[in-house]
């Protein structure tokens, strides 16, 4: 099989998983041929016959890491989380347009587990392979990530509970 | 987070795998009726459930979109790349994508304002002046081919090969030392049977130089293919054939000198 035009195959799935990582876009396309572009330079170094699209996305992985980096010196640490405003229980309607900021809102390594989970739906180990952490690590970020977004998206979060009955 | 993982053998870890559907049969039966006793948190699972649904619908559309334009010209890019730095790997396909990309290549390369644009800038105006000459076209002859190596390798400091062209129909020349910006550079000198000349322009890269792709300039009637690899830069310039031709013989040479 021909690495080239699977890695031209993977192109969609590369700009969905982007655009859920950055948001927007333009900033998200950026991404994606930053990523491209890195692959084709290095593609001598993935070994044939294993995993193309957790390799790619171990690339994108850290082109992102690399890029976000550049762009602000600090990360958000996970414990400086800017508190969001608790939004009222919405019967079991998903506030959609919101699912952009809330994910934006997760730390940057709960949001690659999760979306590789979930979006990618890659198993736990291909996820622990392509961002090259523990499964035991996967399992905790991904446990964190959808938490708290479930806090942000359905305030429903225990936290969100004890409050309340405060 | 819910104290589950105190509460008997289910662990968190399992509940991720539930709500992602991933858990054996038996162990999900397992989950099942233990979640039918805790009624928060089956509804902690579904909710769980309910985002990743989510997640799929917001952004599952995006796979779907037309690829923007940018993406079919990095592809094009990338092929180039893919000459450059994997062309082991990639040898087979171009033969299929050569005239395609050559359609492209010029909207694409034409704003590349690095040095290498000197360097073809050079290796067109040293193609112009040598090529047209009827007696002394090269300093040194293909008869003296090993001697005109060892010259121009110990001029550049670098261990220098001239490509065999003879498959293409070119044999060489000769060559000889020409100054350039980063000190001498050799030029040798390839044509065919009818007279037919390309020249190849060989100079040395400053320290830390990236490899480049294969890039296309045109000064005057001169065409000329560019790259770096490794310690040195090449420009292989014709004045007489077209640019597929070139790009084919441009291919042949980056492959004798990485092989």
């Amino acid at each position: 099989m021909n690495e080239a035009q699977r890695l031209v195959d993977l192109i969609p799935r590369l700009r969905r998983y982007a655009r859920a990582l950055v948001g927007d876009r333009a900033t998200a396309d950026d991404l994606v041929q930053d990523t491209l572009e890195r692959a084709w330079a290095k593609l001598h170094l993935y070994r044939r016959g294993t995993d193309l699209r957790a390799w790619l996305f171990t690339v994108m992985h850290n082109v992102h890491v690399n890029r976000v980096r550049a762009a602000r010196p600090t990360d958000l640490l996970e414990d400086e989380m800017p508190e969001l405003a608790q939004r009222a229980a919405q019967s079991d309607t998903l506030l959609m347009r919101d699912l952009d900021r809330a994910i934006a809102r997760l730390p940057a390594e709960q949001r690659s587990v999760l979306l590789l989970v979930t979006l990618e739906e890659m198993s736990y180990e291909e996820a622990a392979r392509t961002l090259d952490v523990p499964i035991g690590t996967v399992m905790s970020r991904l446990s964190r990530a959808r938490e708290k977004l479930r806090s942000m998206m359905l305030g429903q979060s225990t936290t969100a509970k004890l409050k309340l009955v405060k | 987070m819910s104290g589950s993982m105190g509460e008997g053998p289910i662990t968190e870890a399992e509940l991720q795998a539930y709500a992602d559907g991933r858990l054996a049969p038996a162990r999900r039966r397992a989950v099942d009726a233990w979640l039918a006793a805790r009624p928060e948190e089956a509804e902690r699972i579904a909710d769980y459930r309910k985002l990743a649904e989510a997640l799929r619908s917001a952004y599952d559309p995006v796979s779907a979109e037309a690829l923007p334009s940018r993406f079919s010209r990095t592809r094009v890019r990338w092929r180039r790349y893919a000459l450059v730095a994997g062309w082991t790997v990639f040898g087979f396909l171009i033969g299929g994508i050569a005239g395609w990309e050559l359609r492209d290549a010029r909207q694409i390369l034409a704003p590349s304002p690095d040095v290498g644009v000197v360097m073809a800038r050079r290796a067109a105006i040293a193609h112009a002046t040598y090529s047209p000459e009827v007696r002394h076209p090269v300093e040194v002859g293909a008869d003296q081919e090993g001697h005109l190596l060892a010259w121009l390798s110990k001029r550049l400091g670098a261990p220098l090969r001239a490509p065999k062209l003879e498959d293409m129909g070119y044999s060489l020349v000769g060559g000889r030392l020409l100054p350039g910006d980063n000190g001498p550079v050799a030029h040798f000198m390839y044509q065919t049977q009818k007279g037919t000349r390309i020249t190849l322009y060989v100079r040395t890269e400053a320290a830390g130089s990236r490899e480049t792709a294969f890039r296309y300039a045109e000064e005057g009637r001169v065409r000329v293919f560019y790259w770096v690899d490794r310690k040195l830069g090449y420009a292989l310039s014709s004045g007489d054939i077209g640019k597929d031709e070139l790009f084919k013989v441009a291919n042949v040479v980056y492959q004798q000198l990485n092989p």
